[in-house]
Formats: C-alpha cells, sequence, structure tokens
C-alpha cells in the first residue's frame, strides 16, 4: 500500500523508465501537457501538443496510452478565424464498467470521448487472405483451416467515439468526471458546464461568473472537480486564491457558493505579483474526500472541507523563488501552472518545480524531500538521491544555488499510480517513471 | 523623493514597460488571447501604476511645497513679478491629452477583454458606445503604441512606452490615471519611430 510503513523519505525511488527524445532540442508537439493513470493504474495516459497515438508499455503491466490529438486536424473557431490549439489540456478517465477502457480528453474548445481497447492476440491463417491482407486468388485455394488467435505485442488502441463541441467561449481549463458516472462537467475561464457523456449537442450551464460588463472582470474560474463520492458536489478554483465549492441540488444555476475557502493574504508578503501568485493553478480532491488540495505559484495548499477559514496544511515548494519573482515576471515563469496528485492512500502529495526537481510532501510524519528527473539520474533501477537548493550563505556540496536553476527545464504534471508507488513525472518532452524500490 | 521610494518608483516604471509589451505581444500569439494571463497582467500593471503615481503625486507636492517657499523667499527679496500661468496651462493641457489618452485605452482594454467573446456578447456592451473603433484621429497611432508596422528594439520600446504612458487600465473600472501628467513633466527624449 503506497506510503505505509514510513514517511516519504523511507521511500527509495528507482528510475524505471523513460520516454521521449533525448536531445534538448524540443519539437513542439512533443511537449508534454498532461499524465494520467487510469483508476486500475494499468494504463497511464499523456497528452501533447500533437502526434498520433504512440502506445508503449511501461512497467509491471502499466500502459502509456498517448490521446490521439492530430487524429483532428487543427481546427478553426469559425466565429473569429482563430487557429485552435492542438494542445490537449486534460485528460480524465471513466471509471471502467467493462471490459473496455474510456476517456476524456479536451482541448481549449472540444471535449473528446475515446474508447482505448488493448489488442494482445491476431488472428492468423486465414483461407482467402494473405498475412498481409491481401485477398489471395480463389483458384489458388486448396485447403481449408480454422484460423487461430496467436499472441501478438500489446498495442493499445484509441478510437474517438463522441465530440463535444461548440459550448465553450473561453479555453477550456478543466475535465472532471462525475462519480455517477453518467455526467462530467467542463470549465473554462468563465463558465462550467454539465454534460451527460451520451449526449453531445447539449449542455447544461451551471456555473458563469461572466461579468454583464467585461470592463468589471476580477477573477476567471481556473479549475474544476467534482468530489470523488457525492455527486451533487463540485469545486471551481479562482485566480484570486479563493475555491468555491457548489451543490446542485440547491439550484439549477451554482452561482451562489456553498462554501468558499480563502485565506487571508499575508500583509508582509505583499508584491507587485501578490495576485499572481496566489492564482490557484490546480485543485484535488483526496481520495477519500475529505480533503482537497490546491496548487498556487508557490505552494501546496491542503484544506479540510470542513474549514473554510484557511487550509488545514500548507507547504512551500519552492519559497526561494519568492524574492525573484520579479526576473520570473519577466522571463514569463510566473505564469506557469503547476499541477498537484495525492498518492493513493492520501499520505503523501506530490507537485513539480523547476530544474527538473519534483517534491513530496508526507502529511504524517511532516517530511519532504526534493527529487530530479534526468537523464543523468536513469541508469536502471538507480536510487534517486534527495536534492537540495541552497538560499543563501554557503553552498554546501551537493547542493545547487537559486541561480543556478535551469527555469526552461519544468515539471508541471505529475501523476502518482492509485495502489501502488509508481509515480509519473513529465518533464517538457520527456515521461519518467520511477517506482519504489521495494516493488 | 528618498532613494527606496526612487527605487521603487524605477521598479514600477519598468514593470509597467515589460507588461504592457506583454500585452501587446500577447495578441499575436497562437490561439488567441488568453484572458487569465491578460487579467493577470493588467493586475500587475495597477499595482505598478498605483505605487508609481502615489510616488509621484508626492514627489509633487514636495515639490511644490519648495517651489512655495522659494517663491515666497523671492517675494520678500525682489520686486513682485506676475505670477506666471504656464505651469497651470501645463496641466490643462496634460489632462485634456490624458483624457483622449485614456478613452483610446479603455478601448483598447475593452479589445483585450472582448476579444475573446462571441457575438453574443455585443448584446452586453454600452449601447452609447456604438464604435469601438478609437476616436480621433485614426491615422497617427499614439506614440506610445508600437506601430504595426515599426519595429522596436527591447530599449527604445521602452522609451517609446514612458511617452506619455497612460495605463490602459480604464477597462479595470478605475478613477481617471493621472500618471501621464507626472511623466510629462519629465523631459524624455524622444525616440524617432522609423516609418517602414
Amino acid at each position: 500500500v503506497a506510503g505505509a510503513g514510513g514517511g516519504c523519505n523511507d521511500v527509495q525511488w528507482c528510475f524505471s523508465q523513460v520516454k521521449g527524445a533525448i536531445d534538448d532540442d524540443v519539437a513542439e508537439a512533443d511537449i508534454i501537457s498532461t499524465v494520467e493513470f487510469n483508476h486500475s493504474g494499468e494504463l497511464l495516459a499523456t497528452g501533447d501538443k500533437g502526434g498520433p497515438c504512440q502506445p508503449a508499455p511501461v512497467p509491471r503491466g502499466v500502459q502509456r496510452v498517448q490521446a490521439p490529438s492530430r487524429a483532428t486536424n487543427p481546427s478553426s473557431d469559425y466565429l473569429k478565424s482563430l487557429e485552435i490549439e492542438e494542445k490537449i489540456n486534460k485528460i480524465r478517465w471513466l471509471p471502467q464498467k467493462n471490459a473496455a477502457q474510456f476517456l476524456l480528453s479536451t482541448n481549449d474548445k472540444t471535449i473528446k470521448l475515446w474508447k482505448i481497447s488493448e489488442r494482445d492476440k491476431r488472428p492468423e491463417g486465414y483461407n482467402l487472405k494473405e498475412e498481409d491482407g491481401r485477398y489471395r486468388d480463389p483458384n489458388t485455394v486448396t485447403t481449408l483451416r480454422v484460423p487461430v488467435f496467436r499472441p501478438m505485442d500489446l498495442m493499445v488502441e484509441a478510437s474517438p467515439r463522441r465530440v463535444f463541441a461548440n459550448a465553450h467561449t473561453y479555453h477550456i481549463n478543466s475535465i472532471s468526471v462525475n462519480s455517477d458516472c453518467e455526467t462530467y462537467l467542463s470549465a473554462d475561464d468563465l463558465r462550467i458546464n454539465l454534460w451527460n457523456l451520451e449526449i453531445t449537442d447539449r449542455s447544461f450551464n451551471i456555473v458563469d461568473i461572466k461579468p454583464t460588463n467585461m470592463e468589471e472582470l476580477t477573477e476567471v474560474i481556473t479549475a474544476a472537480e467534482f468530489h470523488p463520492n457525492q455527486c451533487n458536489t463540485f469545486v471551481y478554483s479562482s485566480s484570486k486564491g479563493t475555491i468555491r465549492l457548489c451543490d446542485m441540488r440547491a439550484s439549477a444555476l451554482c452561482d451562489q457558493h456553498s462554501k468558499m475557502f480563502e485565506e487571508p493574504e499575508d500583509p508582509n508578503n505583499r508584491s507587485f505579483f501578490s495576485e499572481i501568485i496566489s492564482s490557484i493553478s490546480d485543485v484535488k480532491f483526496s481520495h477519500s474526500g475529505r480533503y482537497m488540495m490546491t496548487r498556487d505559484y508557490l505552494s501546496v495548499k491542503i484544506w479540510d472541507l470542513n474549514m473554510e477559514t484557511r487550509p488545514v496544511e500548507t507547504y512551500q515548494v519552492h519559497e526561494y523563488l519568492r524574492s525573484k519573482l520579479c526576473s520570473l515576471y519577466e522571463n514569463d515563469c510566473i505564469f506557469d501552472k503547476f499541477e498537484c496528485c495525492w498518492n493513493g492512500n492520501d499520505s503523501v502529495v506530490m507537485t513539480g518545480s523547476y530544474n527538473n526537481f519534483f517534491r513530496m510532501f508526507d502529511r504524517g510524519y511532516r517530511q519532504d524531500v526534493t527529487l530530479e528527473a534526468s537523464r543523468e539520474n536513469s541508469k536502471p533501477r538507480s536510487v534517486l538521491k534527495p536534492r537540495k537548493v541552497c538560499t543563501g550563505g554557503k553552498r554546501k556540496k551537493d547542493e545547487i544555488s537559486v541561480d543556478s536553476l535551469d527555469f526552461n527545464k519544468k515539471i508541471l504534471h505529475t501523476a502518482w499510480h492509485p495502489l501502488d508507488n509508481i509515480i509519473a513525472v513529465a518533464t517538457t518532452n520527456n515521461l519518467y517513471i520511477f517506482q519504489d524500490k521495494l516493488n | 523623493m528618498n532613494a527606496s521610494a526612487m527605487d521603487v518608483n524605477t521598479e514600477a516604471k519598468r514593470i509597467l514597460a515589460v507588461s504592457i509589451s506583454k500585452l501587446y505581444a500577447s495578441r499575436s500569439q497562437r490561439g488567441g488571447l488568453r484572458l487569465h494571463r491578460s487579467l493577470l497582467l493588467s493586475l500587475v500593471m495597477r499595482s505598478a501604476r498605483d505605487i508609481y503615481h502615489s510616488a509621484y503625486a508626492q514627489a509633487a507636492a514636495e515639490e511644490a511645497a519648495a517651489a512655495m517657499d522659494a517663491d515666497k523667499e523671492l517675494e520678500k527679496v525682489s520686486e513682485p513679478l506676475v505670477k506666471s500661468p504656464e505651469p497651470e496651462k501645463v496641466e490643462l493641457e496634460c489632462r485634456e491629452r490624458e483624457e483622449d489618452k485614456e478613452v483610446e485605452e479603455e478601448e483598447d482594454m475593452e479589445d483585450v477583454f472582448e476579444s475573446e467573446t462571441d457575438s453574443e456578447d455585443k448584446e452586453n456592451m454600452n449601447p452609447s458606445r456604438h464604435s469601438r473603433k478609437r476616436r480621433g484621429n485614426t491615422s497617427a497611432a499614439p506614440d506610445f503604441l508600437p506601430s504595426k508596422r515599426a519595429r522596436l528594439e527591447p530599449g527604445e520600446e521602452r522609451h517609446a512606452v514612458l511617452l506619455g504612458a497612460v495605463v490602459p487600465l480604464g477597462a479595470m473600472g478605475l478613477g481617471s490615471c493621472r500618471v501621464g501628467e507626472s511623466l510629462n513633466a519629465f523631459s524624455i527624449n524622444r525616440v524617432a519611430m522609423p516609418a517602414c
């Protein structure tokens, strides 16, 4: 069981596999934009800015499925002749109901439902066809045989099943499947819509924060998620650092929140950039549904759904960047949207940082660790060494100083296997899989 | 003005310049304007503008007080001179130019937020404002806006921005912006923008 038996510092994380180009010359199409394990942990999906489906085996039966984005041509918003980015913003798996797996993917404007099927056998020995598929001349057929299934290399295929389009004026930032397995929500900057998975030509608007006069715009929606157990409950985060919890039973339009979670700003930390760094980039419920986690630029906060006034835990991801905010604003890094994730039993949380570092915080043991995803540390079974950033004064051996950090190497997307200590960490264009040495 | 206030001021000016260039750069990026990013940029600009403005209001007040004292001294020792009307005139002129620029930038900022919207939003527009085009002499672009054809070097861009750089924050529903007034009091060398 993930996290049991010791804090996150007791787990020895080993390199398992890496996928992606080795060279630093990153093609735009290869930039990984999302990573997600399915509910059983057998499949791992990644989305990027383009490219056909390229499934690849990952250790211990975890298959990597790439949600195809080039399958549709780069589309245009016909009202404004705007080229729509094909980058996949989010992938969410549906809970499995039968042998087939389904996932939802979304780009800026359109959501698609894909069926994922695995094939590890193929029929051989047709009478009328050659092995390569060409038809045989019937006159050459002199014997009759029964085709048989023979094992083949596992192939994972994704085929589009439904397209949910034209419901969003602004850029979609989140999708979330309801625990009822029938509906899902999609959120853009100003609105949240509710869909039925079977119905593509209609959606219901459940949140609308667009002001009558756009001049009065003060905040946008940054992320949204359904509660894992309560099908009537969802949350959405804002650019002002607030999270609103809504109950769909209260009214059809959930503009009035049931709860609002907000921590008062520390006046000592006020700067030009206070608003930007308080903008929440990700919100995730714990598996239990008791807590939720938010990520803003410098920290991760855990909230108890029963307490709206402040988070119950706050973890500093890279506090040493607080004095560098101006430079990070100039080079656009301050706008980076980091995600966060829980481990299977909600005892450890993980998020990314710069220089290909990622951080884990053990909630129970109050430990944290910084690890690095790099090719240099990628020998098979090699154990990852904790890293440390030197914040001032004398730099110790093996420490790295803040000014030496590479801000082009950022880990925005991470995922934790739902049952085991296996993690997927996406650098700009590489996907790393690490696992517990004990596995 | 003391040294640390000067630092903050310089910082505010720099941040304003960076922000404005980011805002205009984002117009041409693929995928269109990102509303979230535009909003954050405008919040930073407002913070910088507020700090810049309050610092200069303070400095102007200090200077005015010092000038008044100096005047009083002069009156005492020399023949009384007709008080020069120029400072007031300059202020009035500045304000008029201010308002024109403000209006242009309000519309500019609206463009930023509204270019994302659909035709359905036309109903939300103020009916009295029937045209979204800039008023005034449309053939002469405001001098602080990067011309579509002219390309500025980074250093030049900053100068051009600072020239009467009234920050386009009318869209935030804030009061009249008086930064330009203070900036006009400086003598900043004009940079000739090359016509292409």
